[in-house]
């Protein structure tokens, strides 16, 4: 699913059917017919328009970490389906697909791995994953990895891409929120660093906790940072959306992020970050 | 004659003969306990003719025992706080010190309001960002000075804005959760009419989370659920039904640690009965909690939200 701006410079979603993965991609922003093998080298940046596609986590993971280095943490056994939800189609069915078209057990990817050659404990949400959503499984795997970089003394960095909370697991997932900030708050008191990335989307009950209470917060050019959706807002209260609005840079100007940085220079900012967050070792 | 009526009729002569035994010293506990029986029956058959769609109507009213009037009469004295010392205040989210029962303590409530004029100053009790940055003001004010933290959630959520947004109502709540684990002294939640979304659980990472009966606790309005997993917000009955966002289910899942009662036809009958429920209520739980050095409630505290919903949780 490409992302663009309209002419209000909005965020739209453009659903394009990926699988099986076509050899040509057409970039919705700018029209651009682009080669597969092309858009990966540029980390999904449409090489025509800049338009920002997304990331799955195992992209994102290699496109942060130094080659080889990451290291997944063995995932939590939680609870599935905690009340037996189903809608149109069941939750159990929804997680189902949602396994197999990202290859992951659930909305985030965790583990160890090296930052040009720093250590650290990294986690990284994928939007294809139920939007990114942070049900129980998902916030038991961000505690955990917490957890690991306390026990191992490593900073803690999580890469955002979330629309909110897992409507089919109800209140529990709404305290999830809780719940990472508890573990939050055990990392803050043994005094480890944790660095947010906040990238297309950081929204709801996600960016209302953990991605909102990093010690430092780098939003990826082409973020979409907010507590509630565009659409939401305009519906619920028939406002106006300003020119930028929700946009890294607005984050920026209102103080919410410490920098704005291109996808291609991610890497080398998370580094920097880090190495002064880190003594020498 | 309803139910609820039949109820009332029934509960005021199991009182009348109460009554009787005390004044003239007769033994009627044999008449009481069946007339307490009753009650229990009829009361269990109305409250389970209630459909979880039905309570969330109810959770909603307008004259739900909420808000200040709620608050005043809880408590001996109040006096609020306003504004979050950056750039304002806010109607829909109040709070200040109060005592109750003779104790100090410091309290957090959503303001809907009753009258229409009311219900739109203080949106609906929809909070914006200052509302969020100030109760984390009260929360830091209390905390300084060590006085238990009540608060009482009335809310469908918080403010989807554009002033919100840009006053950064995300970090806001994230600071609530953040600022409420950390307070070093008992923190205590009572769920009152409707506990919309992140507006609610800024204000509920509490070592105790009490609801009334009647009252609703989600993570999302049955309507939103509905509109985006259905596509159409007529399904709200089912939405409501899959969320599990009933006081009993709430209890069940151990997103709560206890139900107040209602009176049978809903809280907004009997107003000063609510406020004796949850005064009752609350005043055991602070009493329990307070009794507990300050770093076990703080383990309690850790533990309760660290395995909420996890495998091995139940611990
Ligand atoms: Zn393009």
């Amino acid at each position: 699913m490409p992302i663009r701006r309209d002419k209000r410079d909005r965020y739209v979603e453009i659903e394009v059917s990926t699988p099986p993965e076509p050899l040509w991609v057409r970039c919705e922003s700018c029209g651009e017919l682009i080669f597969r093998q092309k858009l990966q080298e540029n980390q999904y940046v449409c090489p025509r328009c800049g338009a920002y596609f997304f990331l799955s986590a195992q992209d994102r993971v290699a496109s942060l970490v130094d080659g080889g280095s990451f290291v997944e943490l063995p995932p939590p056994q939680v609870v599935e389906d905690p009340l037996g939800f189903s809608d149109q189609v069941s939750y159990k069915e929804r997680l189902g697909r949602a396994r197999a078209e990202t290859g992951l057990s659930e909305a985030v990817l965790a583990g160890t791995a090296n930052v040009q050659g720093i250590p650290v404990v990294l986690a990284v949400m994928d939007f294809r994953f139920i939007g990114g959503s942070m049900g129980v499984g998902v916030g038991e795997i961000l505690c955990q990895a917490m957890e690991h970089a306390l026990q191992e003394g490593k900073p803690f960095v999580l890469v955002v891409s979330s629309g909110g909370a897992r409507v089919q697991e109800g209140v529990l997932s709404l305290l999830q929120m809780v719940k990472v900030v508890a573990a939050r708050e055990a990392l803050a008191r043994a005094g480890i660093p944790y660095i947010a990335i906040l990238t297309y989307p950081s929204t709801g009950g996600v960016l209302a906790s953990i991605g909102s209470i990093a010690d430092l917060t780098i939003a990826e050019e082409g973020a979409l940072i907010g507590f509630a959706g565009p659409r939401v807002i305009e519906q619920t209260t028939g406002e106006r959306l300003p020119p930028g609005f929700q946009t890294a840079k607005f984050a920026l100007e209102h103080g919410m992020v410490d920098a704005v940085v291109p996808r291609a220079k991610l890497r080398e900012e998370l580094a920097r970050a880090l190495s002064v967050l880190v003594d020498e070792r | 004659m309803n139910e609820a009526e039949r109820l009332k009729v029934l509960e005021e002569k199991a009182a009348e003969l109460r009554r009787l035994a005390e004044e003239n010293g007769l033994d009627l506990s044999a008449e009481i306990a069946v007339l307490e029986q009753k009650i229990a029956e009829l009361r269990r058959a109305i409250q389970e003719g209630l459909s979880p769609w039905g309570r969330v109507q109810l959770a909603r009213r307008p004259d739900r025992p909420s808000g200040l009037p709620f608050v005043q009469a809880l408590c001996d004295s109040f006096y609020e706080l306003r504004g979050d010392r950056i750039v304002g205040d806010d109607p829909a989210l109040r709070g200040g010190f109060a005592k109750l029962k003779g104790k100090r303590i410091a309290i957090l409530f959503h303001q809907r309001g009753a009258t229409p004029e009311e219900q739109r100053q203080a949106r609906f009790g929809m909070a914006s960002a200052q509302g969020y940055w100030k109760a984390r003001r009260i929360m830091k004010v209390a905390a300084r000075l060590r006085l238990p933290l009540l608060t009482l959630i009335n809310t469908p959520g918080a403010y989807p804005g554009v002033q919100a947004e840009a006053h950064n109502i995300a970090g806001a709540i994230a600071a609530c959760i953040w600022q409420m684990l950390q307070h070093p002294a008992p923190t205590l939640a009572v769920i009152l009419g409707e506990g919309g979304s992140g507006g609610a659980v800024a204000l509920a990472a509490a070592d105790r989370v009490l609801i009334l009966e009647n009252a609703t606790y989600s993570v999302i309005s049955p309507e939103g659920a509905a509109s985006i997993l259905w596509k159409d917000a007529k399904f709200a009955e089912k939405a409501a039904e899959n969320l599990k966002l009933t006081a009993q289910e709430l209890l069940a899942l151990g997103a709560v640690d206890e139900v107040i009662p209602e009176a049978p036809g809903g809280a907004h009958t009997d107003f000063q009965g609510t406020v004796e429920a949850v005064r009752g209520a609350v005043l055991r739980h602070l009493s329990e909690l307070s009794a507990l050095p300050l770093d076990e409630l703080l383990r309690l505290r850790y533990k309760r939200y660290r395995h909420v919903g996890s495998a091995g949780g139940a611990d």
